[in-house]
């Protein structure tokens, strides 16, 4: 046997052979169009040294958009996730009409972002119905101000990502196989110590990931700031001070510097969470899938 | 005489020999079962065979023509695979022309002999519908015409009968069996059922650790098999630990846990080697002047029962028994000391 | 099931919630379905008055058969590439063992995780000193971004339902690896392309950010488009801009219904599958 035999069969005892060449595509899209302009964004970013981080972390209107954006992305994925699962805890099993339920939830993704910031502005603004409700019933003398600040913005990540979650959630707690819950009423559990000792514990992992998303769907906040916020005070989010950097003020080596920070803020979050779901259980949930 | 080697064939995962040096000479018409607990390497040596996997080492003849370097799909070679693998989506009918479409037969002809094939497992009423709509006896049919239909060189079986229930599976040995004599097929067939392996095989190679425990006839390895391995796999599950107290060439008498047995040697034995005593069950009767013990458990199994005792030292022996016993009736069994094998721990 | 909804507070408390949220969703796309059709509307329950001149002005001068023309070729564009370039690579990520795996798995979840704006801007800069930026090639190639991890990961748990050895048996019954791929393989994975296929059609028609920084006037897509009028205010009347939200919006209902006669609609945002049952 030749050296160059032999050196292909141990590569191919390891499962290192000419078909992995059918990875070479998508490993040089990713490449390229991500891995590279995200070294370069990385090399603009530290063109002056520390200098862009500097000016970033030194200018207190740029400092606090990270506060500001955890302030909106935190409780909004939060607030997703946790009024998802009873919801879908009531829901996992079968009953007429889930579907049309389930299909109704999709449609706030098929909204886009304008059509959700013309119908919070139209619908919560001053003289939107909702507002003229609380009026005409006489639980508020004034019309609350719900767009073009904080909970415009929030509302509409909501209403985005409320059903994102909801569905993931439903997915995961399907995936649970229903005769655990069985056999726990048999040993003579009630249905609250069915949920928090049987079922929630095997969802933690689910219920982590779906944070995460919802999160990384909430942090990425742009457009929606800009409509239906305060994007030059209190909805100035971390996406709108990188996109001002690059197009408006021009500084290439900030905006990437912004864009770097905004990735890291996130993925530590991402981070923190998949570390305390690592403390659960992370086995298989019992289900045929 | 020789049709098909096999010569030392290795194969390694990862640094670790899930199978090392297999040599083994296969005759034309034979019925070979590779026989070994799960993770042995026999269905490893299986898909060396087939060309599924790349061996590491060794070799692979037919007719002085070497095969090993051959893609599966041209060595011609038929396989039966544990789940079926039926493709769902083609009908029974054109999962079974399916071979005969790849090697470009005329349309007639493919049409013949998918419809022999479909007759010979008798399957002629569920021809057009597809493998989902089938029970798991008639996918297994399927399975075994669309590897036949080809006429194969060689037919190799990975586990076929595993996930039918105990009924059909003896069916369908039978079955096997009867197609492999009437169609003159060649046939390597994987299982982990000793039994099953016994009652349908011309030889068996049992396997252990990827390696090769002992090759032979099922008559063979019934009696005497080659060590304490492959005693256990052949159902003598009684294996007892003792020391070889006297040894005459006939008889080796050993002793241990307070028992007392005479029986023949494997191998070569001198007194005060560590050994294991294996006996079969059914060569443990109740007998006057034999070893004491105590019934714990009688399970009914048809003409006889089996019996769990316990010796006054703690050993549990396994025996059968034609009269039924109480759990807590104190017996004595004796051992045939023909019966009796000591190999060497 | 009945029974019990009417006796747990639990219960209602739960359905009053979902209740609360579909009625919030109504209020918002009612209104603004409303504020389409109507002519003057100014602190009234409704419209003073009814018209459908919104849409039609929409139509013409807007030039929204151009966008609509440009976003359906980028999509589709993206779909075919990342079609053709991910499922290769997830047949081999959900078939194959070797070293670096897990490592190439989560190089490929990656840019589905990441803000993007955060790669966005820095590939926007690269694209645009390429020259492929503020042109339909710089839209596509960034949507390609997101969409070919999108494909993997939606195909790999796909392809690892398929038993592995249906294909050695074709192999074995003499087919070469080209027809494995196209009469055994190519057949049971339609379903899923299928799926991901339109899956990825929605993501990028609602994609906003990276089509915001790559497109230039003639290669705006719907969504970016829609943005563009919206910011612009005062140049345009709001319910001119509500009429085309509510095309942009029937559009992706389109897409919607069409998906959901191929996917489960939990499969839309993820790619973990409902159970049978």
């Amino acid at each position: 046997m030749t050296e160059k035999t032999a050196l292909r069969h141990r590569l191919a005892e390891r499962g290192v052979d000419r078909q992995l060449l059918l990875l070479l595509p998508a490993l040089l899209a990713v490449l390229i169009l991500f891995v590279y302009p995200f070294a370069y964004g990385m090399g603009l970013s530290f063109q002056g040294g520390l200098g862009a981080y500097r000016t970033f972390f030194e200018d207190a209107y740029q400092r606090d958009t990270i506060w500001t954006t955890l302030q909106l992305a935190l409780p909004a994925a939060f607030l997703n996730v946790a009024a998802s699962v009873p919801i879908a805890y009531r829901m996992r099993g079968r009953f007429r009409g889930k579907r049309l339920l389930t299909t109704l939830l999709v449609v706030p993704i098929t909204l886009g972002t304008v059509l959700t910031a013309e119908g919070l502005l139209n619908f919560l603004g001053p003289t939107g119905w909702f507002n003229r409700v609380l009026l005409d019933a006489g639980l508020v003398d004034a019309p609350l101000r719900l767009t073009n600040n904080y909970w415009g913005v929030f509302f509409s990540l909501v209403i985005t990502g409320f059903p994102f979650a909801f569905l993931l959630i439903l997915s995961y707690l399907s995936g649970i196989d229903p005769t655990l819950e069985r056999a726990a009423a048999t040993l003579g559990a009630g249905w609250w110590p069915r949920f928090h000792r049987i079922t929630l514990p095997l969802l933690a992992p689910g219920l982590a990931t779906t944070f995460c998303l919802t999160f990384v769907l909430a942090f990425s906040v742009f457009p929606s700031a800009i409509l239906v916020g305060d994007p030059a005070g209190t909805t100035r989010v971390i996406s709108i001070a990188a996109y001002h950097a690059a197009y408006e003020a021009y500084d290439y080596s900030l905006a990437s510097a912004i864009a770097v920070v905004m990735g890291v803020v996130e993925l530590a979050v991402v981070a923190a969470v998949l570390g305390v779901r690592s403390l659960f259980y992370t086995g298989s949930t019992g289900g045929k899938g | 005489m020789t049709w098909l080697r096999l010569d030392g064939v290795t194969r390694r995962f990862g640094g670790k020999d899930a199978l090392s040096g297999l040599s083994l000479d296969v005759e034309q018409g034979e019925f070979i079962a590779l026989l070994g607990p799960s993770g042995c390497g026999k269905s490893t040596a299986l898909n060396c065979l087939a060309g599924l996997l790349p061996l590491s080492e060794g070799s692979i003849w037919q007719d002085d023509v070497r095969l090993d370097t051959l893609p599966p799909e041209r060595r011609g070679f038929g396989m039966v695979f544990q789940s079926y693998a039926l493709f769902p989506h083609l009908s029974v009918r054109r999962n079974i022309a399916f071979g005969l479409q790849m090697r470009r037969l005329p349309r007639a002809e493919v049409r013949r002999r998918t419809d022999e094939a479909i007759k010979l497992v008798q399957l002629e009423e569920h021809a057009g519908k597809l493998p989902g709509q089938l029970s798991g006896g008639q996918q297994q049919r399927v399975a075994i015409a669309r590897a036949v239909v080809l006429e194969p060189s060689l037919v190799l079986m990975d586990e076929p009968l595993s996930n039918l229930d105990a009924k059909l599976r003896l069916e369908m040995r039978t079955e096997i069996r009867r197609l492999h004599q009437s169609l003159g097929l060649t046939t390597v067939y994987v299982t982990h059922d000793q039994e099953e392996a016994l009652s349908m095989a011309d030889r068996l190679v049992v396997l252990r650790d990827g390696r090769v425990q002992q090759i032979g006839t099922p008559e063979e390895l019934h009696t005497r098999p080659a060590n304490r391995h492959v005693a256990d796999f052949m159902g003598y599950r009684n294996l007892l630990p003792m020391t070889v107290t006297a040894v005459t060439p006939a008889v080796v008498t050993v002793e241990g846990a307070g028992l007392t047995l005479r029986g023949t040697g494997v191998g070569t034995l001198a007194v005060g080697d560590e050994v294991v005593a294996a006996v079969r069950p059914e060569d443990l009767q109740v007998g006057p002047d034999g070893v004491p013990v105590t019934v714990e458990v009688v399970e009914y199994q048809g003409r006889e029962l089996a019996v769990e005792a316990r010796t006054a030292q703690g050993t549990m022996l396994h025996l059968r028994a034609v009269e039924r016993p109480t759990p807590g009736d104190r017996i004595t069994v004796v051992a045939d000391p023909a019966r009796v094998l000591v190999f060497p721990a | 099931m009945k029974r019990r909804l009417v006796a747990t507070p639990g219960a209602w408390l739960v359905w009053g919630a979902v209740g609360f949220f579909f009625v919030m969703l109504a209020g918002v796309i009612g209104s603004v379905l409303v504020s389409s059709f109507g002519r003057r509307w100014f602190d009234t329950w409704l419209p003073e008055s009814w018209t459908d001149q919104w849409y039609g002005q929409a139509w013409t001068e807007f030039t929204l058969p151009a966008v609509l023309v440009v976003t359906i070729e980028v999509s589709m564009l993206v779909v075919l590439i990342s079609v053709l370039v991910g499922v290769p690579a997830s047949y081999v990520l959900a078939r194959r063992k070797f070293p670096g795996r897990r490592l190439l798995y989560l190089l490929f979840l990656l840019p589905i995780l990441m803000p993007p704006i955060t790669y966005g801007i820095p590939l926007a800069t690269v694209l645009y000193k390429y020259g492929f930026a503020g042109n339909m090639s710089g839209v596509v190639l960034a949507n390609l971004v997101p969409s070919i991890p999108f494909v993997i990961l939606t195909m790999t748990p796909f392809i690892e339902q398929v038993d592995p050895a249906i294909e050695r048996a074709a192999r074995m019954c003499g087919a070469r690896t080209w027809q494995v791929f196209a009469r055994i393989l190519a057949p049971l994975l339609v379903p899923g392309i299928l799926a991901a296929s339109i899956l990825v059609l929605v993501r990028t028609v609602g994609m906003f950010e990276l089509t915001f920084l790559t497109a230039g006037p003639d290669s705006q897509t719907l969504v970016v488009a829609l943005y563009y009028t919206m910011s612009a205010a005062g140049i345009r009347a709001q319910q001119s801009v509500d009429a085309m939200a509510v095309i942009y919006t029937s559009m992706m209902l389109v897409l919607l219904v069409v998906a959901l006669r191929f996917v489960n609609p939990t499969q839309l945002v993820a790619r973990v599958k409902e159970d049978v049952d």
